[in-house]
């Protein structure tokens, strides 16, 4: 049973990070720490490199589509490594057959994203493989942009130091249930729409605006839970968060409850946590609220100095317990 | 959300808390029998606002856990044949069988479809007249209920593509052979959904063989704080009965409309826990007059024995003789991603919550 | 598995209700409930209503808890 790929190793969580440190980090002499982009130097300026696989099932789904969320999680991983996206490419693997008119309103929702987000989509690639062989459309997109002085530290967390409060600019899990409601496999309508967005000119308004921001990353598989457990291991610290501050809507609640799933552990596409200075809470939480991306943010625990390497969760009820990183799939194919 | 949210508020848990430390004046071992109490008792963190004189036990409370591996084999086997459909609740796709899984078999090719509830298997073959479609029913009298419903709407609209694997199984007898064998245990935390269905007096054997308490508990931080409280009044004034916290969903009576159907439609039978071995009359299989809903009958097919693993301690697990952190193969070998005993398989199981959360040993 | 919360009846077809939990929209069979209406609320569980909640129980409950919150 281990001698291949199974959808643990796509998961996002632990298996994700293990396949990729033993074997693509190792093999292609990659260095620590992994962050979402490289930055690489070339005279003057430095370039932030970075690249994704969009494989969402449906390609359709209330706010958004496969296209549109390929541009904004290029931007987004971009933008929050300090740096301003510019250049896009894409490639995709269409499976024969793919009506034309989905083809289209998938390419019209990746101009309107570039448009929106000041990106360029500069080149691409298109193949098509017979029926059976790709499951509808799949792309891979590449995004380059540069650095911003003295961001770098914003990727790799190196700032990052006890009583650094830890943000979000809003609820969580959306982008899963819509997507999940649009399979229509277990039966459940949602009004919830995936939270879809680029987040660049937030994050610019932020970086522009607060003078101790020490980390930001964008909360896509393995949700926030996975991020707080990259970010402690990391950093060697630990974090401390609090249920009842952790915004989450209450459909999304219906069908977490219902169906069992952690809304901490859901992936989103418009999302991100920040962690910066107590000095800035201020200053942030008022740049977020009046943002559109940003008016549900929320304050939602700290760096702490206890317990080494762990992430603590208060829970609703006063008690606490650890939140793991996530292991296994928890739902197949979100983005 | 009405009916939830009032249940966790935390003025209420703080000070339930208090009342509970002030009147524990004794060690006291409960345990709960519920994999939805094992997740609930974890999730919100029950065991941090308890005194350290409380212990929590978790019993052989999640229908996925104790699910034969032979279960599995016979729906893998299934899942071989060409014009078959397997349905299946999503917990058990990821369960490790003798030689594979039903999600393994998905993978390489199988139809094997998750549902939400066995209604959507009759849809499925409903809409498929020339397959057959196998579903796999498993849990506990919260559960079977709806499968019962099921097999009788089938009979109704003469469905006859339409299969159950009973994999089902009733709560008390594993809960008698607990008590008797003699673990210490002052109190059961009870089920509050199966309840919901049976009433409380399938658990009147309880005090009234083994003079041991229990509370019909519900799911949310105040409802399992409340019962703890209960219990510890029980056993503080050696006043063992059967009581119900969760009022507001469990009549006393529980559901005679449930228990009608599934006396119907099922026959008790003897059957295989897994960690547990047989115990007598507690499963469930479709009656002599719905016998060609049976899959086991109507399919038979040839299951490897399967030994489980001889370091595995689920046994002495299951029945709170021992934690999962006491286990040799914990966290090395057994681990969610892989999965080696009954305890570890599901997200209710002892095992993996203990993972989960992180438990200290 | 054992998973089942109070869910709010929106409209009934025959022996099939749309039930809302917190605003999403999920199916349930109420077979097993009598007299169902719009407006009540019920246990969902595997796709069945298992149960009615009472509201009456519910509101007893949580005036003894209240008196317990309110005691010394």
């Amino acid at each position: 049973m281990k001698d291949t790929i199974n959808l643990n190793h796509g998961s996002g969580g632990r298996q994700t990070h293990e396949l990729i440190k033993s074997l693509f980090a190792s093999k292609f002499g990659m260095e620590e720490p992994l962050t979402d982009s490289a930055i690489l130097n070339k005279s003057g300026k430095r370039l932030v490199f970075t690249t994704d696989a969009y494989v969402v099932d449906p390609i359709f789904f209330p706010g958004g589509n496969i296209g549109k969320l390929s541009v904004c999680g290029t931007v987004n991983d971009l933008a929050v490594s300090g740096a301003k996206p510019e250049y896009i490419s894409c490639s995709f693997i269409i499976e024969e057959g793919l009506p034309m008119d989905d083809l289209e309103t998938i390419v019209d929702s990746m101009a309107e994203a570039a448009g929106a987000a000041l990106v360029k989509i500069v080149t691409g690639d298109t193949k098509v493989v017979g029926k059976g062989k790709c499951d509808r459309i799949f792309i891979t997109t590449a995004g380059a942009g540069y650095l911003e002085d003295g961001k770098e530290h914003i990727s790799t967390g190196s700032h990052v130091a006890k009583g650094d409060k830890l943000i979000v600019n809003g609820s969580l899990g959306n982008h899963s249930v819509a997507v999940l409601g649009a399979r229509n496999s277990l039966n459940f309508s949602t009004p919830v729409l995936s939270d879809c967005a680029s987040l660049n000119h937030l994050i610019k308004k932020l970086l522009d605006g607060c003078r101790s921001i020490h980390f930001m990353r964008d909360l896509t598989r393995g949700g926030l839970a996975g991020v707080l457990n990259e970010l402690s291991e990391m950093t060697g610290k630990g974090i401390s968060v609090s249920e009842n501050t952790i915004p989450v809507d209450e459909p999304v609640r219906g069908v977490c409850e219902m169906l069992g799933f952690d809304p901490l552990y859901l992936a989103n596409e418009g999302k991100l946590l920040i962690v910066a200075g107590a000095e800035d809470e201020k200053n942030i939480m008022e740049i977020m609220k009046s943002d559109p991306l940003g008016i549900n943010a929320s304050v939602i625990g700290e760096i702490t100095d206890k317990g080494g390497q762990k992430v603590i969760l208060k829970t609703i009820s006063g008690g606490s317990r650890i939140l793991d990183m996530p292991s296994g799939v928890q739902l197949p194919r979100i983005c | 959300m009405k009916y939830i949210d009032e249940y966790r508020d935390r003025a209420l848990i703080t000070k339930l808390a208090g009342k509970i430390s002030a009147a524990a004046s004794r060690e006291y071992t409960f345990m709960e029998v519920c994999g939805g109490h094992t997740s609930a008792i974890h999730r919100f963190g029950i065991p941090s606002l308890l005194p350290k004189n409380i212990k929590l036990l978790s019993g052989p409370g999640c229908p996925v856990c104790v699910t034969g591996t032979d279960v599995i084999d016979r729906a893998v086997a299934y899942s071989g044949m060409d014009d078959v459909i397997i349905t299946t609740f999503g917990d058990l796709i990821r369960v490790p069988g003798s030689e594979t899984s039903l999600e393994r078999k998905k993978e390489s090719g199988s139809d094997i479809r998750i549902v939400f509830s066995a209604l959507d298997a009759l849809d499925i073959a409903r809409s498929n007249p020339v397959k057959r479609i196998i579903f796999i029913g498993i849990g506990f009298e919260t559960t079977a209920p709806g499968t019962a419903v099921t097999i009788k709407e089938a009979s109704k609209a003469g469905i006859n593509n339409f299969l159950v694997l009973g994999a089902h199984k009733i709560m008390p007898p594993a809960m008698e052979a607990i008590v008797s064998e003699g673990t210490r245990i002052d109190g059961f935390i009870c089920p509050g959904h199966v309840a919901a269905i049976t009433g409380s007096s399938i658990f009147d054997f309880l005090p009234g063989r083994y003079r041991t308490g229990c509370v019909v508990t519900g799911f949310e931080p105040v409802d399992i704080l409340q019962a703890l409280l209960m219990l510890i009044d029980q056993v503080n004034n050696a006043d063992p009965k059967v009581e119900i916290q969760y009022k507001r969903a469990v009549p006393a009576e529980g559901n005679r409309l449930a228990q009608k159907n599934m006396k119907e439609i099922f026959v008790t039978s003897d059957a295989v826990w897994r960690g547990f071995g047989l115990i007598p009359a507690s499963g469930l299989r479709p009656g002599k007059e719905y016998e060609r809903f049976d899959a086991e009958l109507s399919l038979p097919v040839e299951v490897p024995f399967h030994e489980e693993n001889r370091n595995c301690i689920c046994p002495e697990i299951l029945r709170g003789l021992k934690n999962p952190g006491d286990c040799p193969l914990f966290a090395v070998a057994c681990s969610p991603g892989n999965p080696v005993g009954a305890c570890m398989v599901s997200a209710e199981g002892a095992c993996n919550a203990w993972y989960k959360y992180k438990l200290e040993k | 598995m054992c998973l089942s919360i109070p869910v709010k009846i929106i409209s009934i077809e025959g022996q099939m209700a749309e039930v809302s939990a917190g605003g999403t929209i999920f199916k349930a069979g109420l077979q097993m409930i009598d007299n169902a209406k719009e407006g009540d609320y019920v246990l969902l569980h595997a796709g069945f209503a298992i149960q009615k909640i009472s509201d009456a129980e519910a509101e007893e409950t949580l005036r003894l808890l209240k008196e317990i919150n309110e005691a010394g």
